[in-house]
């Protein structure tokens, strides 16, 4: 299983140094539409510049690595705990080399063991499918943007949203305008409509590993992205909440079945610095393919 | 780009406006949550720091300890300033602090010392720790490393042409306030 590690390793490695294709056509596309000479053009400028120095020295784009989240798609039969333990040996190797900083902290006694290791840390979801193929997944999902996330539960009177699109409209417009200076925008969405508390952030962070251009495939749901993307893009936030153009790059909506008293709308932001890769792997765990 | 350059004068940050970009060179020191919390409390600088008309930068910063016993700066981006909010503006008052180096923006107490005292917020790129790394010339010296820990220490760092935007100025002007106040109008119109 030593391969499996070594590929996982590589995955952190350019998961934390090179942004995605995907998200880097999004901030060049910005780049161009902010006015030239702004401040909100300078910022850009500057976050160019640092995914282009992180990638030329193969070292962490920002130095919160984040919360170390694996999405193992595996065939039936796949040793999933074994899985699980060449991803704990590759954290622990990763963080020695640098690839990741010494980020998680035991929440009782406030002490960081150096390791990255612990309760909940790595996450890994695994989750089987019927295809023979194993693909690994990854996202470092920085501090600073989880903090801004928000979940509401409508109806919310003070938003005036109600228990329909109008009202996950309202509240998640709420949320951008909440976000704006903090959290490192420009910022992409996830959204999950419904669900129960625990699950709607869980489905809201799984939107953030569809490509930043695809289209939904349900109708109302693809009008909502779009429209919540051009909103919030004409509030004037821009990115570092400096003004602009550029508020949001990409908005990701789901929706999963609720009880009949509960409507929750949980929103998951991530910052510019969007580090997530994937892997296909071999029978052996050596990569076969890049996924973004 | 306005060059801001070390000692910063009162005069020099009083001349800055909301929206300036500026390019900061010379000796700042980084302090965060601890030396914050230790210096409002009553806490007295280390020998050797002095604050007056000089700059404190919020970021914990990764440093590589080199053989010969000097340190590297490998990551040296802003952390969330809006946690100094209880303490800054005491700080500024009373260690005579021109310049504030963070991220995401501070409160009205920080506006109001800013405006009394003559000091500056200066909004680094949150995220763009390679890029600010690379203005780290030099780490001149470490203090309280011992008792609060390596990112929460006092690193008295060299920069140079370190970029970063004045948004909240010695007039009473805040950026923060500005953005918040137009986005919420623009909100209002599209709901
Ligand atoms: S929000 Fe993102 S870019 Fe900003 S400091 Fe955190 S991880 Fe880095």
């Amino acid at each position: 299983m030593n391969a499996l590690k070594d590929s996982l390793v590589e995955l952190i490695r350019r998961t934390s140094a090179e942004i995605p294709d995907d998200v880097n056509r999004a901030l060049v596309t910005a780049l161009e539409n902010e006015k030239k000479g702004t401040i909100a053009a300078s910022a850009l400028k500057i976050i160019e510049q640092n995914i282009e120095l992180a990638k030329r020295k193969s070292q962490p784009i920002c130095q919160d690595t984040g919360s170390v989240i694996f999405y193992v798609d595996c065939p039936v039969g796949f040793d999933q705990i074994a899985c699980e333990e060449a991803a704990r040996e590759a954290v622990k190797a990763a963080t020695k080399i640098g690839y990741l900083r010494q980020n998680s902290v035991d929440s009782l006694t406030g002490k960081n063991d150096g390791t990255n290791l612990g309760p909940g840390a790595p996450v890994v979801h695994c989750h089987q499918h019927r295809s023979s193929e194993i693909s690994v997944r990854l996202m470092l999902k920085g501090g600073g943007c989880e903090n801004v996330g928000a979940q509401y539960s409508l109806p919310a009177e003070k938003l005036h949203a109600n228990r329909d699109l109008d009202g996950c409209r309202k509240v998640i417009l709420d949320a951008v305008l909440q976000a704006q200076g903090k959290g490192c925008g420009p910022g992409i969405l996830g959204v999950c409509i419904g669900g129960d508390r625990a699950t709607g952030y869980e489905y809201s962070k799984q939107q953030f590993l569809r490509m930043l251009d695809d289209r939904n495939a349900n109708p109302e749901l693809d009008a909502l992205e779009q429209d919540i993307l051009k909103t919030a893009n004409e509030l004037g936030i821009g990115p570092m909440g400096f003004g602009g153009k550029t508020t949001l790059l990409g908005v990701k909506i789901c929706a999963a079945n609720r009880v009949p008293a509960s409507f929750f709308v949980s929103i998951s932001y991530m910052c510019w610095a969007f580090r997530r890769q994937g892997v296909t792997l071999g029978a052996e765990g050596e990569i076969e393919k890049w996924l973004y | 780009m306005i060059p801001l350059t070390f000692p910063f004068t009162e005069a020099q940050v009083r001349a800055l406006k909301v929206g300036d970009e500026v390019s900061i060179s010379g000796i700042v020191f980084t302090g965060r949550d601890a030396v914050h919390k230790y210096l409002h409390e009553g806490g007295a600088l280390p020998p050797g720091v002095s604050l007056r008309d000089g700059i404190i930068y919020h970021c914990g910063p990764v440093m590589m300890k080199q053989p010969d016993g000097t340190y590297k700066c490998t990551a040296a981006g802003p952390t969330t300033s809006i946690r100094e909010e209880p303490y800054q503006w005491q700080i500024i008052r009373d260690f005579g602090v021109r310049g504030v180096i963070g991220k995401g923006g501070m409160g009205d107490k920080t506006l109001a010392a800013c405006k009394e005292h003559g000091c500056v917020y200066l909004h680094a790129i949150g995220g763009a720790a390679q890029v600010l790394a690379e203005c780290v010339k030099q780490v001149r010296n470490v203090y309280f490393a011992e008792e609060f820990g390596s990112p929460e220490a006092i690193w008295e760092l060299e920069i140079e042409n370190f970029p970063a935007v004045v948004t909240i100025d010695a007039h009473g002007h805040s950026l923060h306030k500005e953005v918040l106040a137009a986005s919420q109008a623009a909100l209002a119109e599209r709901l």
